[in-house]
């Protein structure tokens, strides 16, 4: 499969959305659509990689894969609590956008 | 037996398809829940105990769902009243519902189920090793919770049922799990547990599990093997793929539930295209806990805010904004010392460049040339005098701070007069934490009233 040079994850997958998942929590749902684009995804989307996009320790973040539904999901404590002094985004469903820009070529 | 519950929409206040509703009601359903809270738009319903949604909104959907319930002769039940769910709000939903039985000419039965907690209750339940922290951990001590405007436990399944018996027409409730208005009347008449709670989650948020999500209205059918979902607006379907997809919603983990009492597993369910536009679901599994926990929220105080905002549009500023803003900074925080005595640990002030990094803030990895920036200040202080005072006295920098000395004195935009606006209050979300009950009933309350034209009120 032949792609654009500067491809991100937005142009593979069908969706990508984050949500508070309560208070303390934002959860990222990487829905792909279809196999071939889940098997990519699967692989481009380590926890490790993941991790660093956001600035978490690696423990922090809890990598789910859903086959059934070609969905990869990530969840992690917020980085500051839901509506405290510094929050920049109340209902967390902005950090989305980091992961679905996040390009294709792992270098 | 099996159990038909009618969800009009995720939530009251948001709105639902009316002829979606009027089919549900011709489908007989047992019960009509809905759920009227959430902590997504954050502490500050909590907090000031108020609702977030209009009160005009609540009332004209619950004078259809009270035109339902008469129709129907069925419970009407609404969890977490008024977004926070406390003990005010409760009655707030109670005085609704009052007006409208009088407009309505309706006689009823109303039970309110009270979820508010005393300081003293949390207190002696930490003291007692009966406050359990969860993840990610936030420190709680006795002055924490004697700092908070508002704690509330959120009430399962089995505080719903006990108001249940009761035979009242409505059920108002204070702070609930967003499921256990659902699950409460199915696991009662014996329908399978773990299909009851599934079921629920799925039926939560209204349509949301449809390809139609906002239309809001959905059915839910629960037997003693599964359940069956149907979203009532017309063209909305439910595929498998829609109703599985639902569970990871707002949800850190795709399998698992907690609610009090134990744990919904959906690990192995099974999703199967039942008709056109409803899903049937199998498998869904209930793990009882050994102990009874229910979740706590609170809110506690955190100071007075003020905002600023300025725009700037010249080109030049545009460009070196970040640049221009460090130095603001800079000269902000000193002329806040020397003028108000007032070092940093006793207020903050926080800019965020909107058009910049307002949203990501550090996370940001991307840039581009905007056509102008947003210069929003946000002012957090000890008092309200404190917080105007910081936002009076940064005005004048704000509006024209110059990035050299040698140049002609800029101004920037200012979109109205005040410049600064008054936030009020700031609460932050303090609890994270389950308490450990013997009864499910200890922590709550259950009143009966009546309401309707023949009450004097």
């Amino acid at each position: 499969m032949s792609r654009a040079k500067g491809e991100i994850l937005r142009d593979l997958v069908f969706e990508v959305r984050s949500k508070n998942a309560g208070p303390f929590w934002v959860t990222v749902d990487v829905f792909c659509g279809e196999p071939t684009a889940y098997a990519r995804a699967n692989q481009l989307l380590s926890a490790e990689r993941v991790a660093k996009l956001y600035q978490l320790p690696l423990d922090t973040l809890k990598r789910f894969e859903l086959p059934e539904l070609y969905v990869l999901k990530f969840s992690f404590p917020r980085p500051v609590i839901q509506g405290s002094r510094f929050d920049r985004d109340m209902h967390g469903a902005q950090y989305s956008e980091l992961l679905s820009e996040l390009t294709l070529d792992v270098n | 037996m099996p159990t038909r519950v009618l969800v009009p929409s995720g939530v009251l206040g948001l709105g639902f398809d009316r002829e979606a509703l009027a089919r549900g009601v011709k489908m007989k359903p047992d019960i009509i829940c809905i759920d009227g809270g959430s902590t997504d738009s954050g502490p500050y319903s909590l907090g000031t105990s108020t609702s977030k949604y209009s009160r005009a909104a609540c009332k004209s959907e619950w004078r259809d769902l009270m035109k339902a319930r008469d129709t129907l002769k069925v419970p009407l039940l609404i969890s977490s009243c008024g977004t926070c769910g406390t003990d005010d709000m409760v009655d707030w939903m109670f005085d609704i519902t009052q007006e409208l039985a009088v407009e309505l000419e309706q006689s009823l039965k109303v039970a309110l189920l009270y979820s508010e907690q005393t300081k003293t209750t949390i207190i002696d339940k930490m003291d007692a090793q009966q406050c359990h922290a969860l993840q990610p951990e936030i420190p709680l001590d006795a002055n924490t919770v004697n700092a908070c405007t508002h704690i509330v436990a959120l009430a399962g399944a089995e505080q719903i049922q006990q108001a249940l018996t009761l035979n009242a027409d409505i059920i108002l409730t204070g702070r609930a799990t967003d499921t256990a208005v659902i699950s409460a009347l199915p696991i009662m008449r014996g329908d399978h547990v773990g299909a009851s709670w599934h079921g629920a989650k799925i039926a939560e948020c209204g349509a949301l599990c449809s390809n139609q999500p906002i239309s809001g209205v959905i059915m839910l059918d629960v037997d003693t093997t599964g359940f069956t979902v149907k979203p009532l607006a017309a063209n909305a379907k439910c595929t498998p793929h829609s109703v599985h997809a639902h569970m990871l919603y707002e949800n850190s983990d795709p399998h698992l539930l907690h609610e009090p009492g134990g744990t919904l597993d959906v690990t192995n369910a099974k999703y199967t295209q039942a008709d056109e536009r409803s899903v049937s679901v199998t498998g869904s599994k209930w793990i009882k806990s050994d102990r009874y926990t229910v979740k706590l929220e609170a809110a506690v105080k955190a100071g007075f805010q003020y905002t600023v905002m300025a725009i700037l549009r010249n080109a030049h500023y545009v460009a070196n904004a970040q640049l221009w803003l460090d130095k603001l900074s800079a000269v902000l925080a000193n002329e806040i010392t020397n003028s108000m005595q007032l070092s940093e640990e006793h207020y903050s002030l926080e800019f965020r460049l909107v058009g910049i990094d307002s949203v990501m803030g550090a996370l940001e990895n991307k840039t581009a040339n905007p056509v102008e920036v947003g210069v929003l200040g946000i002012i957090t202080a000890q008092s309200e005098s404190q917080g105007e005072e910081i936002a009076k006295l940064i005005n004048p920098f704000l509006l024209h701070y110059p990035l050299s000395d040698n140049e002609s004195l800029p101004t920037f935009a200012f979109p109205y007069s005040p410049a600064h606006s008054r936030r009020g209050e700031l609460f932050n979300f303090c609890m994270n934490h389950t308490m450990e009950l013997t009864e499910p009933m200890d922590v709550f309350r259950i009143v009966t009233k009546q309401a309707g034209s023949h009450v004097e009120s």
